[in-house]
């Protein structure tokens, strides 16, 4: 009968629950991951066929290279344009971070750590200066 | 102990992890050709814009990058439906529609660029 109550006691841990995730402290390369997903799934679903539409209008004729004028310089555009800028600059940030660390670079605690705040620091930084650009600041 | 083996896991090795890399850096390398032919483009107007991709190697380098694309985006979607959809048929509906899609995608890329 003790050794049933020992096993009982030992604690479990399973996956945590959808409504737990904000009471979980994730450390910046967990931000970075869930951020890389994200930033793929937003790619997937929006950015090829979007890219590839705006690759179709501004290459067909003259015509259709107006119609991409339009829509890159409506606001819905460009803000559907400054979510992908985000989403892409932010995977390609820290894919570059993924490769390095398959290559053995930084994968020490404090490392990586450092790395991925720096993954952070610069999708952000990078989004800035882009949407800067984009609503036509320079 | 035997390895359960289910229709709409991953291939069980290295070929998908390598493609994920490999597809990674070509279009890495895309982006870097794509950005250099923008800022080294004079004027960006139609005519050297269209111009640009009226080249062969420009439709190669760009099919090849959307090649790249349509396999990186299947390994990657492919790992978060095995990560967050449980019964099975419902991920291989998922998985067929999203390769449907991808396909699309890269003989719609065909089309646009032998337009040119």
């Amino acid at each position: 009968m003790a050794d049933i109550a020992a096993q009982k006691a030992r604690p479990q841990y399973r996956n945590i629950h959808v409504s737990q995730i904000m009471s979980y402290r994730l450390p910046p390369a967990g931000i970075v991951s869930i951020l890389h997903r994200i930033s793929g799934i937003l790619l997937f679903l929006v950015g090829i066929p979007f890219s590839l539409y705006l690759l179709q209008q501004s290459i067909t004729s003259e015509i259709s290279f107006e119609s991409y004028r339009a829509i890159v310089g409506s606001i819905p555009g460009k803000l559907v344009l400054l979510a992908l800028i985000w989403a892409f600059v932010h995977h390609a940030t820290a894919g570059i971070r993924y490769l390095l660390l398959d290559r053995h670079v930084g994968v020490q605690k404090q490392a990586s750590n450092t790395s991925a705040t720096a993954v952070l620091w610069i999708s952000v930084g990078l989004t800035l200066v882009l949407a800067l650009k984009l609503f036509g600041a320079f | 102990m035997t390895t359960r083996r289910i229709v709409v896991g991953a291939h069980y090795g290295l070929r998908d992890w390598l493609a994920q890399r490999v597809s990674a850096v070509v279009l890495l390398a895309y982006t870097l050709l794509l950005l250099g032919a923008a800022l080294f483009t004079a004027e960006l107007n139609y005519g050297t814009w269209a111009g640009l991709f009226a080249n062969s190697w420009m439709k190669v380098a760009t099919l090849l990058a959307v090649i790249s694309l349509i396999w990186h985006a299947w390994v990657g979607v492919r790992d978060i439906y095995m990560d967050y959809v449980k019964p099975t048929g419902l991920r291989l509906v998922l998985q067929v529609a999203t390769v449907l899609a991808l396909i699309s995608y890269a003989c719609w890329a065909v089309i646009i660029l032998w337009r040119v």
